[in-house]
């Protein structure tokens, strides 16, 4: 069976793309296949691991359950777009401290989740976050160190917003 | 797991959605948020031939409280409930059993229509509407009609909706600010679908006594249901220790729990009866 494809614009990480894609085609398949974005990375494939989260219009989202054609019109904030060449962001620098990753399969989603709750809840407490990352699997740290990265890169996040 | 193909469309109203919906009989699929849809599809457990996105259709992401109730419309998404100011004071049992829903990333995607069409028995957003006895608003090619919960859940994912069906909005009815209640789940891990859940909330009169006492158990049968034997037991009588033990023991006699690989049927029953105890002292029952 041939599949119709559709034209689908939006932007990813501030850069506006078009892309033409199969209906079935997921946001993630898409960011990973059509745009080579691979830091996303795509666990379970049913919403349940975590691995595959971006920030779809400030809200961290699973891309694996979700369909590129309703990203239409969508501002689409990928692992990729929360780094830069010249340093570490604060929330990089913070997992490096507290050896928050081991095989890093899970981070991009562990890092997209955690940037899209301190941009909104700066001040979320150890109970917080563990409920918010309770949705992002990861088989090596044993979450601690996680929980602990991300404790410790609140304070430049309330910087960033006094800023 | 990719998903099987279909085809996909995006109407701007609920009259083109219902008139889509109707075009291709028992093969289309409405997609929402898709938290339930796109696993089901990943699995092959849905594959429909079109999917319809309500994406463009205008108006059902709104919470507005009217005298005839408290209306939610389908589009309204578990994070839109659980930021709500205004829902928190005018109804509270809603906001603590959303909270329970699925994980951070699922939330900000999952919506009340998406949930009451996919009528997972335990979920909590069917087991609210039943328990408070909620109305569903339904567009389809003929008009529209309005269903309550109870008439509206037949069973283990299957509805009273109609192959070109559209829910827009559910309606709960107004919440008296000093209503008792309480809400009680448990899950192996958190975000998990309920092992069981129970929701109960009565009126008090004048005399400290319960009446209109409502208690719905979610995840203990193929749909969620009330219990009106232990609702009959507490109204018109002072919630009492030794009476909150009895309607724990109701309950667990009353569900019909499934007995699977994450709990036995008899884990579940018992679970039913302690949960119910548990959310009628949280409702402040038992202190006299």
């Amino acid at each position: 069976m041939t599949q119709p494809t559709l034209k689908t614009r939006f932007t990813v990480n501030g850069k506006p793309v078009e892309v033409t894609v199969p209906a079935r085609m997921t946001l993630a398949d898409c960011l990973r296949h059509q745009l080579r974005l691979t830091g996303t990375h795509l666990g379970c494939e049913h919403g349940v691991c975590g691995a595959c989260t971006v920030i779809f219009n400030g809200d961290a989202v699973r891309a694996c359950l979700m369909l590129a054609v309703q990203a239409e019109g969508a501002e689409i904030i990928t692992v990729e777009g929360l780094s830069n060449d010249d340093a570490l962001t604060p929330l990089q620098a913070s997992f490096r401290k507290h050896g928050a990753l081991q095989c890093g399969f899970c981070t991009p989603g562990m890092i997209t989740t955690a940037h899209a709750l301190l941009s909104e809840e700066p001040d979320a407490d150890a109970d917080r976050i563990r409920d918010v990352l309770s949705g992002n699997l990861c088989r090596c740290t044993g979450y601690i160190p996680i929980i602990e990265a991300v404790l410790d890169a609140r304070a430049a996040y309330r910087k960033t917003r006094e800023d | 797991m990719k998903l099987p193909p279909f085809e996909y469309a995006c109407p701007a109203t609920v009259a083109e959605a219902v008139s889509l919906l109707a075009s291709y009989p028992g093969e289309a699929k409405v997609i929402a948020g898709g938290q339930s849809l796109m696993p089901m599809m990943a699995f092959r457990l849905a594959t429909p031939s079109l999917l319809v996105d309500l994406r463009k259709l205008k108006g059902l992401d709104r919470i507005d409280i009217g005298k005839d109730g408290i209306h939610i419309g389908a589009k309204v998404r578990w994070r839109d409930i659980l930021d709500s100011e205004v829902l928190r004071k005018a109804h509270p049992l809603l906001v603590a059993a959303i909270g329970h829903v699925a994980h951070y990333q699922i939330r900000n995607r999952g919506t009340v229509g998406g949930s009451l069409a996919h009528a997972d028995p335990a979920a909590e957003m069917p087991g609210i509407a039943v328990a408070c006895e909620a109305l569903i608003f339904i567009t389809g090619k003929a008009g529209s009609r309005v269903l309550r919960a109870q008439d509206f859940f037949l069973g283990a994912l299957t509805t009273a909706l109609q192959p070109d069906e559209l829910i827009t909005e559910i309606r709960l009815p107004l919440w008296p600010p000093s209503r008792r209640w309480g809400f009680e789940e448990f899950a192996r891990r958190r975000g998990d679908f309920a092992l069981a859940a129970v929701a109960v909330f009565y009126d008090e009169d004048g005399l400290g006594r319960a009446k209109d006492v409502h208690i719905g158990v979610i995840g203990a049968a193929n749909r969620s249901l009330r219990i009106k034997e232990a609702e009959t037991l507490l109204n018109g009588r002072a919630v009492t220790e030794a009476l909150i033990v009895e309607a724990g023991r109701i309950v667990s006699a009353a569900v019909d729990p499934p007995d699977d690989i994450h709990a036995s049927a008899a884990y579940r029953r018992a679970l039913a009866g302690t949960l119910t105890e548990r959310a009628l002292l949280g409702a402040g029952g038992g202190a006299r």
